[in-house]
């Protein structure tokens, strides 16, 4: 588990053969490298796996907003009367008046530069409005992850150790009913009884957005804190779920586990043995887990930014639909699969590390 | 084969009936689950061992020997109900309290687990655990732990160093020393190993037999070692006991037990292991005819008689209690001790 081991472990791999025992890492749903797979060849072909997908990304971007209905031009112009000359000029000075094929290579080639164009309604470049957004929609959706990855982990060792019992039931049968409900609805829901106040219970939090914006210092951490309770609880309501499941799966797998045995002989108490020796096993595939949710903290819920007004990525993306303003769209849509595709990526290569049986 | 001189006095001593044992278990049943779908495991074992003595115990897959090691430490699964006395030290393991029965575990009596690969926890260094149970029992320093697992180490014949590994980098029999080395680690009195060089290779069989008979001989511990293998336990043990089905059917000294046992059911299991780790003799028993009863329906009158070659009629109806079978030897088989009875003809 200890990172110590890390460079060791990369030397034997270059070294030669990697010496395997009769691994049980062979029969599990093996995320990690194949047993005898040295780690530098396995990081070069997770690295280009990774650019092979964000290069597909890079062409869905392109075409997949273009399907959408309405023409950005005569959004931008806000539906006054314009001339056919005027609109021509847009779509030139836009570059819409060329052929497909050339608009998609000129992309590209812009894109692979780090220049993700102009967006037509804000007038801005693409990649100074989405940093400009990006930090409220880090913390809203960072703090959110941070608390149902923690969540779920807790309650799905909760739920495994005690398997069958009345608390495992309750825990997985309110954390499914939550997850199926609509991210929206449960926060319209929230706002409605916690915002606006139903019967004695008080408005306790603001409606929307991210502060009062009268604030400074400490004062403002704690507005911006009080924004953050209702958004942040709709995102964990909906989200633990899925932490909790795989968590509670991965344990139950670890409990049959003879070095269990070993670990309750040797007079360890219940709560050791668990602590100690069956939560670290059973954390190793829930690692991809919890990276998948960490590669959601840019895409963060476009939902339930908009429902809270959030002044987010999410809230950017909504605007950038209804023109659509294509430049905006491509890239957020290319900075919310770049993030999961490297946390993926992370995943992939902190795997093996973590697990000392994968040989390495 | 090779034993202490001195060895065979203490034998003579802790055999004999009522003297004070290390471990004395009277009566033991074990039964999973309840109802149609219960499996008496264990039915009704007595058997004891004293300090520094080495008990045996053979038996075919199944026959309950793994359950009765977990038993000893209360370790069986909640489906598990458990009767009669097991008394380690005179106090009694299924009467204790949680608390008592935590300090008891380990730093009384140890296990060597069947299957080191899976009874090593995959993802700690095994200094740590073997240090584990030193830190916990003793409230050593992790200084102090480390100091032990190394020292501990050294002991089984293992360099101090591969403290830093992880159980997926050792070999099978390297993986055998340390558990060894863990069960050695609060000083018990008493180490129970559950076939403990089943999955060794032959050479390396011997090499962790010798090493476990010098530990447990310098040490003065207590042995109860399990195998399906007569052969082994006869090489390494004092005494030996047969066990089918549940129960104890034979015990003795072990060479006695081995050349010419008395219950026709430890014959055949002789014959089965002609020299230790016999690989041909592993894989193709000889002299076992038909299966291990299943524990969930066992054969009425003597629960061997489907599979005895010299099986009475009497044996089908009557159950046969463990009797005297020479000094210091008994076995649970109408033909032993007494004549046949009268009118009875062999089948
Ligand atoms: N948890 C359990 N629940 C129900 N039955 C069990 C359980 N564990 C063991 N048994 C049954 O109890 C009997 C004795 O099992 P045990 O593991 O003690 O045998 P064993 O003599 O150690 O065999 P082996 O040589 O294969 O290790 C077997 O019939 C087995 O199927
Ligand atoms: S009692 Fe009968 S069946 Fe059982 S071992 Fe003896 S002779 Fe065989
Ligand atoms: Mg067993």
């Amino acid at each position: 588990m200890s990172t110590a081991s890390t460079p060791g472990a990369v030397r034997d791999a270059a070294g030669g053969p990697v010496k395997t025992g009769p691994s049980r890492s062979a029969d599990r749903a093996d995320p990690g490298p194949g047993t005898r797979t040295a780690y530098p060849l396995y990081v070069a072909g997770r690295l280009g796996g990774a650019a092979v997908s964000l290069l597909a990304v890079l062409v869905t971007s392109f075409f997949l907003f273009r399907i959408i209905p309405g023409d950005p031009v005569s959004t931008m112009t806000h539906g006054a009367p314009t001339s056919a000359a005027q609109l021509a000029a847009l779509r030139k000075q836009f570059g819409l008046d060329l052929p497909l094929w050339q608009q998609f290579t000129d992309y590209c080639a812009k894109a692979l530069t780090g220049d993700l164009g102009t967006s037509y309604q804000f007038h801005a470049p693409v990649g100074e409005l989405i940093m400009t957004k990006l930090p409220a929609t880090l913390l809203l959706t960072g703090v959110a992850v941070v608390i149902y990855s923690a969540l779920g982990l807790w309650l799905g060792t909760r739920s495994a150790w005690r398997n069958g019992g009345l608390g495992d039931r309750l825990n997985t049968g309110v954390a499914l009913t939550l997850w199926s409900v609509p991210s929206f609805w449960l926060g319209l829901l929230l706002i409605i009884v916690f915002s606006v106040g139903i019967g004695p219970v008080p408005g306790l939090f603001p409606t929307g957005g991210m502060e009062s914006g009268d604030t400074t210092g400490f004062a403002r951490i704690l507005d911006v804190a009080h924004h953050l309770v209702l958004p942040v609880l709709t995102l964990v309501a909906v989200g633990y779920a899925q932490t909790l499941l795989v968590m509670r799966s991965s344990l139950l797998d670890e409990m049959g586990g003879d070095y269990l045995t070993t670990a309750r002989a040797k007079g360890l108490r219940d709560a050791s043995v668990r602590r100690r020796h069956a939560v670290p096993n059973a954390l190793l595939p829930t690692v991809t887990m919890v990276f998948i949710n960490l590669g959601h903290v840019a895409g963060g819920s476009i939902l339930v930014e908009t429902v809270f007004s959030w002044p987010g990525l999410g809230g950017l993306f909504y605007q950038g639909l209804s023109v659509p303003d294509l430049p905006l769209v491509q890239g957020l849509f290319l900075v919310f699969a770049g993030a999961m595709i490297v946390m993926n990526l992370l995943a992939d290569l902190l795997y093996p590390l973590l697990d000392p049986r994968v040989g390495r | 084969m090779k034993r202490a001189p001195r060895a065979s006095g203490v034998v003579e001593a802790a055999g004999a009936r009522g003297a004070p044992g290390l471990l004395e278990i009277r009566d033991l049943r074990v039964t999973y689950g309840s109802g149609a779908s219960a499996v008496p495991a264990v039915r009704g074992v007595d058997l004891a061992v004293g300090p520094g003595q080495k008990l045996g115990i053979a038996g075919e897959s199944g026959c309950g020997k793994s359950t009765l090691a977990l038993a000893l430490l209360r370790l069986l699964p909640s489906s598990a109900r458990l009767s009669g006395e097991i008394l380690l030290d005179g106090e009694d393991v299924l009467t204790m309290k949680w608390g008592r029965l935590r300090a008891v575990r380990w730093a009384g009596a140890s296990i060597v687990f069947q299957g080191a690969m899976h009874s090593l926890n995959a993802v700690h260094r095994i200094g740590d655990q073997i240090a584990e149970p030193v830190l916990l029992h003793r409230r050593a320093t992790p200084a102090a732990g480390r100091a032990r697992a190394a020292e501990l180490l050294e002991q089984v014949g293992l360099p101090a160093a591969r403290a830093d590994a992880y159980p997926h980098e050792l070999s099978g029999g390297q993986r055998q020393r340390v558990m060894i080395a863990m069960a050695l680690a609060c000083d018990p009195r008493l180490i129970v190993a559950d076939e403990p060089t089943t999955a060794l290779d032959v050479m390396i069989q011997a090499q962790i037999l010798r090493l476990i008979e010098r530990l447990v001989a310098e040490q003065d511990i207590g042995l109860l070692m399990i195998s399906h293998d007569l052969a082994v336990l006869a090489d390494t043990c004092d005494r030996l006991a047969v066990m089918y089905a549940g129960r104890i059917v034979e015990e003795g000294p072990a060479r006695a037990v081995y050349d010419a046992a008395e219950h026709p059911y430890g014959r055949a299991l002789s014959a089965a292991f002609p020299r230790i780790g016999d690989p041909a003799s592993r894989r193709a028993p000889r002299g076992l005819p038909g299966d291990p009863p299943d524990p969930a329906a066992l054969p009425s009158g003597c629960t061997f008689h489907p599979r005895c070659p010299v099986a009475l009629d009497v044996c089908e109806r009557e159950d046969q209690p463990l009797r005297e079978a020479g000094p210091g030897r008994s076995a649970a088989c109408v033909r032993v001790g007494a004549a046949v009875p009268a009118g009875e003809q062999p089948r």
